[in-house]
C-alpha cells in the first residue's frame, strides 16, 4: 500500500490514509477563504451565459480560481478558445516549480498517487505542503488530503454561486458582476511585498496593458504581453538585489 | 448543456493547467532553469493580476478609483477576501446610485 524508500539520513516517505486525513484536517480553516472565491467564479459564469453544466466541467478539470476567473472575464461568445487557454497558462505557469519543490515526497510516489496529487495541487496545499516537508513531514498523503478538500469545497461553492447568479439573472454592467474585478484587487493587495519589489512592476504593467490596449491590439495580447513584460522587471529587480556577497 | 465551443475552450484551460502542475514536475525536476526564468514563472501572477485590473478600470474611467481603495482598504483592515469583495461592490453601487459610473 504505502511505497517507501529510504531517505538520506531520515525515515522514509510513506503515502497513508492517516496523511491524507491529516491533510484534510488541515485544510478545513482554508475553506472560509475559497468559498468567496467560488462563489464569485459561479455569480461570473453565471452572468456571461455559461450553463451549471458548462461551469462545473470548468471547476472540476481546470481546478484554479484566478485562471478560471481571468478567462470567464475575458469570455466572449462564441467561447474564446485561444484566449483563455493562454490566460489559463499564464495564470497557472507559476505552479510549474512547485512541484519540483516537492519532488522529495513525488519522487517516492508512482501511479495515481503521483499524478492525481499533483492534478489537485493548488497554492495553499503547495505551501503548507512544503512547510510539512520541511519540518520532517514523511507523509505524502498530506498533500492530496488538502487537495481533495479544497476540491470537492470548491465545485459546492462554484455551483451555489452560479445558482445564485443565474438566479437574479444580472443585467450587463450590474455592481455585483464587478466582483470579479474586486476580487484581483484584493489578491493583488495581499501579494503585495513593498514598493521596492513590486512598484516598479506593476507601474509599468498597468502603463503597458493600457498602452497596447489603446493602439488597439485585440485581447488578451495587451494583458500577456504587459504581465509578461512587468514579470521580467520583477525578476531582474530580484536577483538585481539578491544578497551579494558579505563584504570583508 | 454543453456547447461545443465551450468544451473546447475548457478542454484548452485544462490542458495547459494539468500541464503547468505535472509538467512543471516531470521537466523541473531534471532540468533545472536559469534563475531569471524561474523568478520570471514565479512573479507572472501579480502582473497579470495588475493588467487585469488596470484594463478593468480604465473602461469605467475615474470612477474606478474610489472603488479600488475601497477594496484595497477592506483589505487593509480586515484581511478578509469577502470583506474587500463586498466593499468594492458596494462602491461600484454607491456609484452608479449618484450617477458617477
Amino acid at each position: 500500500m504505502a511505497e517507501a524508500a529510504p531517505e538520506q539520513g531520515g525515515s522514509p516517505v510513506v503515502f497513508t490514509r492517516h496523511g491524507v486525513r491529516h491533510g484534510a484536517r488541515t485544510a478545513l480553516p482554508l475553506l472560509l477563504g475559497l468559498t468567496p472565491f467560488a462563489l464569485v467564479v459561479g455569480v461570473i459564469a453565471a452572468g456571461k451565459g455559461l450553463s451549471l453544466v458548462e461551469t462545473l466541467v470548468m471547476s472540476g478539470l481546470v481546478f484554479a480560481g484566478s485562471s478560471q476567473l481571468l478567462a470567464l472575464e475575458l469570455w466572449t461568445d462564441p467561447a474564446p478558445i485561444l484566449a483563455a487557454t493562454l490566460a489559463a497558462a499564464a495564470a497557472n505557469i507559476r505552479m510549474a516549480p512547485m512541484g519540483a519543490a516537492l519532488a522529495p515526497w513525488l519522487n517516492r510516489l508512482s501511479g495515481w498517487k503521483l499524478w492525481g496529487s499533483l492534478g489537485l495541487m493548488v497554492d495553499h496545499s503547495f505551501a503548507l505542503s512544503v512547510t510539512e516537508m520541511r519540518a520532517g513531514g514523511r507523509d505524502a498523503g498530506f498533500l492530496l488530503g488538502i487537495g481533495l478538500v479544497m476540491y470537492a469545497a470548491w465545485l459546492v461553492a462554484v455551483a451555489a454561486g452560479h445558482l445564485l447568479g443565474g438566479a437574479v439573472r444580472l443585467p450587463p454592467g450590474h455592481p455585483f458582476l464587478f466582483a470579479g474585478a474586486a476580487t484581483f484587487v484584493a489578491l493583488l493587495a495581499a501579494m503585495w511585498r513593498g514598493p521596492r519589489a513590486d512598484l516598479l512592476p506593476w507601474g509599468l504593467t498597468a502603463l503597458l496593458a493600457l498602452l497596447l490596449h489603446r493602439i488597439g491590439l485585440p485581447a488578451p495580447l495587451p494583458l500577456l504581453a504587459a504581465a509578461l513584460a512587468g514579470a521580467a522587471l520583477a525578476a531582474w529587480l530580484e536577483l538585481r538585489h539578491a544578497p551579494a556577497a558579505p563584504a570583508p | 448543456m454543453l456547447r461545443g465551443d465551450v468544451l473546447l475552450a475548457i478542454l484548452g484551460m485544462a490542458a495547459v493547467t494539468y500541464l503547468c502542475r505535472a509538467g512543471g514536475y516531470a521537466v523541473l525536476r531534471a532540468v533545472r532553469p536559469p534563475p531569471f526564468i524561474e523568478a520570471w514563472l514565479r512573479h507572472l501572477p501579480g502582473p497579470l493580476f495588475v493588467a487585469y485590473v488596470a484594463l478593468a478600470f480604465s473602461a469605467l474611467g475615474w470612477a474606478g478609483l474610489p472603488a479600488v481603495a475601497a477594496v484595497l482598504l477592506a483589505q487593509r483592515l480586515t484581511g478578509s477576501l469577502s470583506a474587500a469583495i463586498l466593499a468594492g461592490v458596494g462602491a461600484i453601487w454607491a456609484l452608479q446610485w449618484i450617477g458617477a459610473a
